[in-house]
């Protein structure tokens, strides 16, 4: 019998014959993995209802290692149920686990990541959370290999005025050098360069940014397109960035 | 070894909801033993199911008229709109008997896991009865999970330009709940939503 024990993320729960859930988690040690878990959808246990942005301690266990395995989960926390007023955060969480099934390898460790997405979780009560989504797609980008450079311009190496990032390379570009390509030119909002609050059509700029390059180099390489609930989750600010320019 | 038609009933049985192989057995031979006392009652049962329960056109309830009966009643107020995800819920309301108005079933919530989509529910219908002359309030009552609320904000934007006055349940406290007992999302949103006592 093989068996482990970790903390982790509940990223997805679908119904598995009438009292069970397949449930996707990414926990800490062992990164992206499934197994059944005897709890029916809907149904509260210990005050917890098992969906997407849960937190909980989980056993993993299964005779072979390449069985779907049995979760028991004691959930510590339900990021969504703290936040059920509140349609952009709901959407938030949503995204982030739609985007994180997507992007991570099944069973492949990778510790970073999880850390990453229980910190943005934690930052959801905060002021600037909407920043910090943006700030944790990046990072997960980072993760995953594909760092944008965000430093100084790809052409000129300034380090101010920087305005666009390049489609193909990720790399910063500044006003200036920038300036003749701007059409095709993926616009860089300044609170990722630590000059200047931020607004919806910020945020929106920064989800087209990193939505960009997921959907490239994480995504695209899997066959896979960007998650609906992340689809969603850029549309509000986009939408509200045109209501109210 | 049961003969095959039994074997199909015990089949038939075993995919209702709550009933599994074993149990389906048991209540198979249970029928199969008292022909007059409850195989033939619930074969008639079934027929009439079959043959007289349909789809309410207006609200997606389960009555035996179209519209139903709740649709037809002139008593309910014409003024409150009651959105739930099923039927289930609906029957849920009327037990309380908390809700004199009338119901809308969306026949489910909007959910990226499982592939529903704003077409594939009953939202166009809603946004049609919210627009009818004399309605003032949509209730929205769907679960208090990630997937309802979020099809709970979805449907409070559509319905934002019929300019009917869009609610949703409390969250918060459970009647008969103790703090000690409440996870933490709960809680905290009980506290959010807290209100003054009334004097």
């Amino acid at each position: 019998m093989i068996e482990w024990r970790d903390h982790g993320v509940v990223l997805s729960a679908r119904p598995f014959g009438e009292d069970g859930l397949l449930v996707r988690a990414l926990t800490r040690e062992h990164g992206l993995h499934a197994g059944l878990a005897r709890w029916t959808r809907g149904k509260r246990r210990d005050g917890f209802v098992l969906q997407p942005g849960v937190e909980a301690d989980m056993v993993w266990r299964a005779r072979l290692s390449d069985q779907l395995g049995l979760w028991t989960l004691e959930p510590v926390r339900d990021h969504a149920g703290y936040w059920l007023d509140d349609r952009r955060r709901l959407a938030a969480i949503a995204a982030a686990a739609a985007l994180m099934e997507a992007a991570s390898a099944e069973r492949e460790p990778h510790p970073g990541l999880a850390a990453g997405l229980e910190a943005f979780l934690a930052s959801l009560a905060s002021e600037a959370w909407e920043a910090a989504y943006v700030t944790w797609e990046i990072g997960v980008l980072k993760a995953l290999g594909f760092a944008l450079d965000l430093t100084c311009c790809a052409a000129t190496g300034a380090t101010d005025d920087l305005i666009y990032v390049s489609p193909k390379t990720g790399h910063a570009v500044s006003a200036a050098a920038g300036a003749p390509y701007a059409d095709r030119m993926l616009p860089l909002p300044g609170f990722l360069v630590g000059s200047g609050a931020y607004d919806d059509k910020a945020i929106a700029d920064g989800l087209k940014l990193t939505g960009h390059f997921l959907s490239r180099d994480v995504l695209g390489v899997l066959n896979r397109d960007i998650p609906d609930p992340r689809r969603r989750f850029q549309d509000l600010f986009a939408e509200s960035a045109i209501e109210r320019p | 070894m049961p003969a095959p038609a039994v074997e199909r009933l015990i089949q038939q049985l075993a995919r209702l909801p709550g009933l599994g192989p074993r149990s389906a057995r048991r209540a198979a031979l249970h029928l199969i033993q008292r022909p007059e006392a409850a195989l033939s009652p619930l074969l008639r049962a079934l027929a009439d199911v079959q043959d007289t329960v349909r789809t309410c056109s207006q609200c997606g309830n389960i009555d035996g008229r179209d519209p139903c009966e709740i649709c037809r009643d002139p008593e309910r107020d014409a003024t409150a709109l009651c959105v739930v995800e099923r039927v289930g819920d609906l029957w849920a309301f009327e037990r309380a008997g908390a809700f004199r108005g009338r119901y809308h079933v969306l026949g489910g919530v909007l959910s990226a896991l499982d592939g529903v989509r704003p077409e594939d529910l009953a939202i166009d219908g809603l946004i049609r009865r919210a627009s009818a002359p004399g309605l003032t309030e949509v209730v929205l009552a769907t679960n208090a999970t990630l997937d309802g609320q979020t099809t709970a904000h979805y449907l409070a934007e559509r319905l934002a330009p019929t300019g009917v006055a869009v609610t949703r349940l409390a969250h918060g406290m459970p009647v008969g709940g103790e703090l000690d007992y409440l996870d933490d999302g709960t809680l905290a949103t009980a506290l959010r939503l807290r209100r003054p006592i009334e004097r």
